[in-house]
This record gives structure tokens, sequence and C-alpha cells, in this order.
């Protein structure tokens, strides 16, 4: 199909929602208007724990305009069992709930919503609510807290399985290597703050405009916890502002103006401020201890890799955090270890690469410190531990590009030029560095299912209620349709982010190009079945004959006879002579299950330059050469902005991301934009992002493995190595703030 | 954010009449800090004064040959200004590393050194300041204080004057112009702001109910040898962990007279006279500098988080000096 006007997947395509997100005319959750639409705003808790003893709302009350305080003492009665509670990406607990009663369990927890009939009036009233707390001792850091690290129940994804006799291999090593690396806890901070717009019908039906990363995950909470059908309740996110995970779990917004909508039986919107934002989940801090053991050619006979990971003291939130150390490398003995220890702080939450981002940072610096003890190239002595297979699961990858990544990657970025003594390169007063690091990041494919509907006037419109938090789904989607049924780009529209729409899994760990893509492919291909089987009954014309789909070809907006190319008619022409007004298709897709017997991740290289002041410690990160093999590329210009994305993420996570605890008050105080640092224009300097190569029929028929993760893990360790390789000086706690390296 | 009345000046005479009425009245030029304030309740005006209109915008020569900047001129016109550019360009150097294009914009001359500081707790009306509510306590103290002063600080308190532009105008010995109920008065900059003491919610000596007017520059910018040298958590929008204002007159490799001034390290412009006359008659030499450093950071003290600061001001002292004298190169 390589010589057709329709053949859109694997070249770049602008954004088909781009003129709307610059021009304004893409509404976000916050924007949707409604008659007599009502203002809420929370009011949170000024300490970490303890016990509200009294709330004061009388002068808020008495504020013209405020409709209600709503607090734990006047709430309606609600779903009783957590279960009601528990949203598709909830970990094991009991899920924390609004307004439940006076237990404060972790600081700017929710404990009024004032609404009133404008946000001004609202806001300030909010102001006024006098709280009383019985304050207790609140434990919010995981340092000097090892000791009391417990195994949880129950892991996200899969437990940490050890192989071999890590203690065995250890002995036989000639060459050791220990260390400890941490990082703290870190915000999603998208740019568009939470929120959600509750719209009341006369009939009591709810539309809700929310800012979710599932659509169906709203509802379903809406429905358990406030006892409503689902045909009550429609769900509506047609654009995100950026979520990252944090829309994963409904956060506590949509509760509060559902729960005031229905009390009050009006429309009711709710908007967190940028404070608020750093109320819920985030990335948890952790502290992971490695060892590492090799041959002294650099053969690895031991890899132990053990994380301690903050969770709150109501859900055990897990992550695939020390996995990663037993499939990247070949290795015989491996021990890993993941466990917890409770702060009185919210539940952490999946953030851009959950665990493999944190988990391999690690791995790669504790990789790293081995080259230099074994004195051995750091790429040489990742190609000495290379594997084609995942020896965690014993199975073959589907495909791994990976050594391609390594040596494109470092011819690229003259990875050859590197002088590999630490602070031997510099100029003047600058001292220069070089880093490298390998990523990983899982592939999957969920079940989802997509709707095509083909129209007389040759127009074809897909739907499915999966998400767009401004990776480009909108895009690929499209092109994906497009070019399945050889239609023009322009005859083509995709709707997401509607209860109404089929069902879709939560836009999260890198699937959706696999799981949504490949039921767009599927639907298409629906209809390209039931046209088809209206050629069949074609007695005369150029397509008389034709049997099965492999004699034609969906091209240039036509079914083209292969045998004779001049032979072919337009899709509204059968059409036509079918009698047809609509021709529709709806298929639900799953995971093939060959699957089962592979292994499947995505891999990267990541090479990084950084400048360093020898004085002031102040880095500049001047190159990073990002070489990905991520399957079948299907659109490599917003592909090539996820991973920008990512690596720019990947050096806030280096040397600039921190949301900062504060101890004594168990708060996170940096929270806003000006004081939690991520990385600034200038920051950024020369990006360059590599496609590798990599064809794998395994993952999905459509060959995509998904990129919204990959971009950023193995970026931070690169730099934190680079650091290293200018300094002479080993940073192991990230951000690598200047006054770490003084 | 609480509800609020609003005013709108013409004349700086109306302005000062309609504080007279309304005492407790904030004036709003740009509104950068003001507005982010109110709305996290940490100002709760009940009346505002806009004085974007009087008519005090314009960048005009003196008689002493000096420069007047209008307190209503914005800071990226007058970073931008030609004159300031030729003969001040320490102080274009200091306004363009502070904020963002977006805030130089909108903030003003007068505006700037009027800034409050960026200490998390003095933001969060959940937490203790003496600042925000005198007598509450401060809770950097034993709190998270890596931004936070080493310099000329209190029991009370530890925060640290946000403004780039503050720096380099106390470098330059400007003088605010002000003008109030009892009449008009020079406020010599090195004296514009204070020290906490046992008074850290008053950070200058303006007085309430006067409005500035216009900053002065003295004949003498420095404009051949001087840097402004800032060190930050990153390359834009992020204030100072320490800046630098540094000023040289040389004649050949000796130093006749020299202008430090510090940012990020107390409660205002860190300024000592005895330190620059320390210089004088002194060839320019790093030796030289570091022996400036250590007298201008003589009696510094750190909280925990922010001991580093001492040792990184002490080697951006050398550094900004060095860039002055054109010795280094500026990266």
């Amino acid at each position: 199909m390589s010589n057709t006007t329709t053949n859109y997947i694997g070249k770049p395509a602008s954004r088909v929602d781009g003129r709307a997100k610059v021009t304004g005319e893409a509404k976000y959750a916050a924007e949707f208007p409604a008659p007599g639409l009502t203002y809420g705003v929370v009011v949170s808790s000024a300490v970490a724990k303890g016990t509200i003893t009294k709330i004061d709302t009388a002068a808020a009350l008495s504020l013209p305009g405020v409709l209600q305080v709503f607090t734990h003492q006047n709430r309606p009665g609600l779903a009783w069992f957590d279960k009601k509670y528990q949203d598709e990406d909830a970990p094991p607990g009991t899920p924390f709930r609004p307004l439940y009663d006076e237990k404060i369990l972790f600081s700017q927890q929710p404990i009024a919503l004032v609404v009133a009939d404008n946000f001004e009036v609202a806001r300030y009233a909010a102001s006024l609510v006098e709280i009383t707390y019985e304050t207790e001792p609140h434990i919010t850091s995981i340092k000097n807290r090892l000791h009391e690290a417990y195994t949880p129940k129950e892991y996200k994804s899969a437990e940490p399985s050890p192989r071999g006799d890590a203690e065995k291999g250890l002995a036989q090593a000639e060459i050791t290597h220990e260390a400890e690396y941490s990082h703290p806890s870190e915000h999603h901070n998208p740019m568009e703050m939470h929120a959600s717009t509750v719209v009341l019908a006369e009939d009591g039906t709810l539309t809700v405009y929310d800012k979710t990363q599932g659509v169906q995950n709203s509802q379903n909470y809406i429905t358990q916890v406030f006892g409503l059908a689902k045909e009550q309740v429609q769900v509506i996110s047609p654009f995100v502002g950026g979520a990252f995970g944090s829309g994963l779990r409904p956060q506590y917004q949509l509760f509060l103006a559902v729960m005031a909508a229905l009390e009050l039986k009006r429309s009711v919107r709710v908007v967190l401020t940028r404070q608020q934002m750093f109320s819920f989940g985030h990335r948890p801090a952790t502290i992971q201890h490695l060892v590492l053991g090799s041959t002294s050619q650099g053969a690895l006979t031991a890899v132990v890799h053990e994380g301690f990971a903050e969770t709150s003291r109501f859900e055990d939130y897990t992550e695939n955090l020390v996995n990663w150390s037993a499939m990247l490398y070949k290795c015989d003995n491996v021990q890993l270890a993941h466990k917890l220890i409770q702060m009185d702080a919210y539940t952490p939450l999946d953030m851009r690469a959950p665990g493999g981002v944190t988990g391999l940072y690690a791995l790669e610096c504790a990789m790293d410190e081995l080259a230099y003890k074994l004195d051995k190239d750091p790429l040489e002595l990742r190609l000495t531990n290379y594997t084609n297979i995942d020896l965690s699961k014993d199975n073959p990858f589907s495909s791994k590009e990976l050594k391609a990544c390594y040596q494109q990657g470092a011819e690229k970025f003259g990875w050859a030029k590197r002088n590999p003594q630490p602070r031997s390169m510099r100029e003047g007063k600058t001292l220069i560095g070089y880093g490298l690091a390998t990523g990983a990041w899982e592939v999957n494919q969920q079940k989802s299912s997509a709707k095509a509907v083909l129209s007389p006037d040759g127009q074809l419109k897909v739907t499915s209620a999966t998400a767009d938090i401004g990776t480009g789904t909108y895009t690929i989607m499209t092109q994906i349709a497009a070019e399945t049924l050889g239609l023009p780009l322009a005859n083509v529209t995709f709707k997401l982010g509607d209860t109404a729409l089929p069902q879709a899994p939560l836009q999260g760990g890198s699937w959706t190009a696999a799981s949504v893509g490949s039921a767009v492919k599927a639907a298409c291909e629906g209809i390209q079945e039931k046209l088809l089987a209206h050629i069949r009954n074609l007695k005369e014309g150029p397509l008389a004959g034709v049997q099965k789909l492999e004699e034609v070809l969906f091209a240039d907006g036509k079914i083209i006879l292969k045998s004779n190319p001049a032979q072919h008619m337009l899709l509204p022409e059968v059409m036509r002579l079918a009698g047809e007004n609509f021709i529709e298709a709806t298929v639900t897709t799953k995971p093939e299950l060959r699957q089962k017997k592979y292994s499947m991740f995505s891999h990267s290289a990541v090479f990084v330059e950084v400048l360093v002041d020898e004085d002031f410690g102040t880095i500049r990160v001047t190159r990073v050469v990002s070489a990905i093999a991520g399957g079948r590329i299907i659109n490599p210009k917003t592909a090539r902005s996820q991973i920008l994305g990512g690596i720019v993420w990947g050096m806030g996570m280096a040397l600039e991301e921190e949301s900062v605890m504060d101890q004594p008050y168990g708060r996170f105080i940096n929270h806003d934009l000006a004081e939690y640092h991520v990385p600034v224009n200038a920051d950024i300097h020369d990006l360059e992002v590599i496609f590798v190569e990599e064809d794998d029929d395994i993952v999905n028929p459509l060959g995509v493995k998904g990129l919204g993760e990959i971009g950023i893990v193995g970026t931070a360790a690169a730099i934190a190595n680079a650091v290293y390789h200018a300094t002479g000086k080993r940073v192991r706690d990230l951000p690598i703030t200047l006054d770490k390296l003084m | 954010m609480n509800s609020f009345t609003y005013f709108r000046a013409h004349e700086v005479a109306a302005a000062l009449t309609e504080k007279a009425t309304a005492p407790q009245a904030k004036f709003i030029a740009g509104g950068t800090n003001l507005t982010d304030l109110m709305k996290v309740n940490v100002e709760q005006p009940h009346h505002l004064i806009d004085i974007r209109r009087l008519p005090l915008n314009k960048i005009e020569e003196t008689e002493e040959n000096g420069l007047r900047l209008g307190a209503l001129v914005t800071n990226a016109d007058t970073a931008y200004h030609p004159l300031v550019e030729s003969r001040y360009p320490l102080l274009a150097k200091a306004i363009l590393a502070g904020a963002s294009a977006q805030l130089r914009n909108m903030a003003t001359n007068g505006g700037n050194p009027l800034q409050r500081t960026r200490c998390y707790y003095f933001y969060d009306t959940a937490t203790a300041c003496n600042k925000r509510e005198p007598g509450s306590g401060c809770s950097a103290l034993n709190g998270y204080n890596r931004i936070h002063a080493i310099l000329g600080t209190s029991e009370h308190c530890i925060a640290v004057h946000p403004s780039d532009m503050a720096v380099a105008l106390t470098a330059l010995d400007a003088k605010v112009n002000v003008t109030g109920p009892q009449g008009e008065r020079v406020i010599p900059f090195p004296e514009f702001h204070r020290l906490p003491g046992d008074t850290p919610n008053i950070d200058t000596n303006l007085s309430p109910d006067e409005i500035i007017t216009a900053i002065d520059l003295p004949t003498k910018g420095f404009a051949e040898n001087n840097a402004y040298l800032k060190l930050r958590d990153r390359t834009s929008y992020a204030f100072a962990l320490v800046s630098v204002a540094a000023a040289l007159e040389l004649e050949g490799n000796i130093i006749k007279e020299a202008r430090i001034a510090l940012g990020g390290v107390a409660h205002k412009p860190w300024r000592k006279p005895e330190a620059e006359a320390q210089l004088v008659g002194k060839e320019a030499n790093p030796e030289n500098f570091a022996q400036v450093a250590e007298t201008l950071l003589a009696g510094a003290q750190g909280f925990g988080h922010n001991n580093f600061k001492i040792e990184l001001a002490k080697r951006a002292i050398v550094r900004a000096l060095l860039q002055a004298a054109k010795m280094e190169e500026i990266s």
C-alpha cells in the first residue's frame, strides 16, 4: 500500500485537535457552561493527623450567595462498603472518603466544601470556615524507618520473585558494588487543575464533565458511591490538560461536586487550586538498596535490589519497582524485595512510568558504578550482560532491538569521544560529563471496543470511550481508521471521552495505541467485511466477481481490484447500490493468547552530555540522544513529542523536582509552581530522538508498543551518571541540586 | 480571596487622598505579587488603590547627569531602555535575571523592590510566620530553610528578599523618591529595606501611606566593569539562592572603586562598605577577591539546609568580581 495517498501509518501527521486546542475551542472540565451553575470551593486541613473538634461555618454561611457548607457533620449518608469506593486503579485497602468523619489522615485533606452561586463568594467563604483540631503526632518520612517496612499482601504487578542464589552469586563475584539510591516524592502537576462540572438535568440525571484518564472509571465510582444507575450518569471528558497518572483515580473534587449537586439539586463545579494539587496521589519517595556482583570481565553473578517505598496508612500502593532488575540483564542469581512504609500522607499514585523510572534509575546508576569499578566502558558492560531471553519468566522477548538503540544512540551522540576517566573533560571551569542508561517499559494490550460508522457521503466516524491526555490519541486513531479504510484523513473523525461510547480501558500504562488502536483497526475491518458482503452481490461493474477481501485494496478513497487497479469503486457507490444508508461495525479486541509465551517490552538507550560549573555545581544538560525501540511508530511527529516530553521530565526528576515534606507540619510545603521546579525552556538544549526499526507481530495486530512512558525511563540515571563522569562525585539522592555537588 | 473595592487614581495627590480616607487600603500597580498573595489569603485588603495610571511612567535624565526611572515604568521597558543598557548595564542584567518575560512586562520599578519574600511559610496560612502574623513564630528556623537567609537574620525571621533588581540598585547607590502626606523625601536604596529584627512584618522604611514616585540612578553607572551573577535551581524563572551584583572602577589592574551587593542571603540586599573599601587601591585578582568575600560573609550563619549558601556566596563573589574585571568569561 506504500504508493497510495491514504497510507498514514508511519507518517508524520499534525494533531487533528491542534487547531481546537490553540484557538480555545477545545473545552476542558471546568469550562463547560450550565444554567444556574453553582461553585464549590474546598477547605483543606491545616494539620497532618488528628481530629476535628469543631467546625464553625456560621461566618461562611452568613455571606449572601452561600448555599451550603458541607462537612462530615452534614454530609448525606452514602455507600458503606470500601468496595464501592474502589475505582479501577485503587490499591488494596480502604479508599479515602471525603467528609467521612472527623479524622484527619493527611495534611490538606478536604474537610469542607463551600458552595455559593458565584466562585468569588465561595472562595471568600471558604477562608472564613474555622476549624479546631486536636492534633496527634504524625510521621511523614521514610528515612530511618526501614526497620518498619513490611511486605504488602498484594502487589499491583508481578510479585518480586527471586531466582538462583544471590548470596552464592555474590560469594563468586570478583567485583561487587553496593549502594543506596533515593529520591523524594514528586507530584504530577499537570497544567490543568483537577476539576468537575456536574450538570443536573430536570429529570435528575447527571452529566459530569470530569478531568479523568477514564470516563468509565469516574462513572462507576459515582454510581457505586451515590447508589445511582449508569443511565443516570454520563461522564464526558473530551480534552485533558495533562494528567500523567493523576487522572487514573477519581479525585475528591468529583465526589464533592456530585454530592453537592445531588443535595442542592443544582449544577455544581469544583476546581482544585494549585496548592490542592499537592493534596492527593503522587510518586512515592523510595530508598533502594542495590548490590551487584560480577566477574572481573563484567559478567553479572548476582543482582540484589530491595526497594522501600512510602504508602499511606489506608492503602498499600505498589508499583513495579524492582522487577526490572530481574529482566534487563543476564544474571542467574537475583534477589528482590519491595517493601512499604506507612506515612500520614495520601496514598501514592501512578505517575508517568511508575516504578520503572525510579527502579531503573537505581539499577542503571548501580551498573554505571560497577563499570567504573571494573574499569569497563558502561556501554560495554551492558552489552556483556545483554539477554534475548527475559530470565525472570524464561520467555523470549516478542522483539528487542535494544542493541540497535545502543549502537545508533552511541554513534549519533559520539560516545566514542568519551574519556573514561571522571573529571577528565573540561573547558575552563566547566566540567564536561557523558553518561548513559538503559530504559525499559512494559507493553500491554487491554480489552477495548470501538465503533465505526460509514456514511453515504464517504465520511467515517469512529468512537471509543478512551481519553487523550495530550498524547495524540485523537490523531493516531484517525490515522489508523483512515488507512484501514483507505479514506483521506479529512473524511475521518474520532470521538472519545464519553461514557456513551464503546468501552475502553483507562488511558495509562502506554497501552492506548496498542489497545484502542487494535479495536479501531478491527472496527474498520468490520466495515470492510460488510462492504465486501455487498460487493459479492454485485452482478456487474468494476468489482463484480470479487469474493474475498484479499482481492481488493482499500486506498485513495476507493476499493481497488488488486489484479487490475484500473477497476475500482468509491465506498459510497457500493453503499448506494446496496441500498445502505449507513454501514457500522462495533468490535471488541482482546490480547491474543500467544502473547503469554513472550515477554513484551519497549526499550531505550539514553545518552547525555552535561556541563557542570566546577565552583558552583550548577548543571546544564546540553545534549540528550534517546534511542527508542518502541515497535511500529504510527505517527513519528506525535511520537517524537511524546519522547521529548519524557526526556524533559527526566531532566526534572534528575535535577529539579522534589515535593518537599515539611516534617514539623507533615505538609508538602513547596506547593506551587514557583517553588516546585520543573524544567523551563532555558534548561532545554539539544534533544534528539531516534526510533530504531523494530518489527513485532506478537504485541498486537498493529505492531505498536506505546510510547507514553519509555521517554522518561533512563533519562534521570543517564544524567546522574554524566554528572559523576563530569565531577567525580556520585550523588545518589535525587534531585541533584547544586548544594549536593559543592 | 476576600471581596474588595477598587479605586483608580490618575494623579498622585488623588492616590494619597484616597489612602488617607482608607488607611488599610493597598496600592496596586503591576499586581504581580499582590494578587498572588491575595489568592492565598496572605493579603486581604478590603480596598485597592490602582496607581498604574499615575503619570510616573517615564525614564528621564536628571540634572546631575543621572537617570530617573519612573515608578510605573515596567521592568521590561527599563531593562531594554537604551540609556539603561548603555549606562547602567548592571541594572539591565539584574532585571533580566529575574522572573519571566511575562512578569517583567507587568511588574513596575516601584513595585519590584516592594515584593514580599518567597518563604514557603509566609505563603501558607496553615503555618506560623512572624512576617505574616507577628508573634506566631518562625516555621523556617526549624523547618525547611534551604532558600533562607544566612546574614542579618533574627530569631523572628530568616526570610530573604527575592528581588534581583533591588540588588543592582543597592550596588549602584540608587535613591528612592517617595511622596506622602508629609511631602516628598529621598531614601538611599541601601537604607530602603530593613533587617527583620523583631518586626519582620515590616519589609521597608517606606511608610504605608507613601508612594514611590521614581528611582534615581546616580551619574556613576560602572558601565565598563560590572557583572550580575545569579545562582539558582534552574536556568530561568527561579529565585536566587545567591546572587551578586559587582561593579568596579579600574585603572589598569588597580581598583579605584568597588561595589558589591548580594541577593538571596538576607532580608535585604547585602552590602558592606568596609568590604568595598578593602579593595580600593588593590590589584584585581582572585586572592583579593577571595578576601573581600570573607569580609562580606563575616558572621554568616546557616540554619541546616542553607549552610551551603555561605561557601556558595563566597565563590560567587569571586566569580562575579572576576567577570566584572573581565578576567573571566561570562557563561
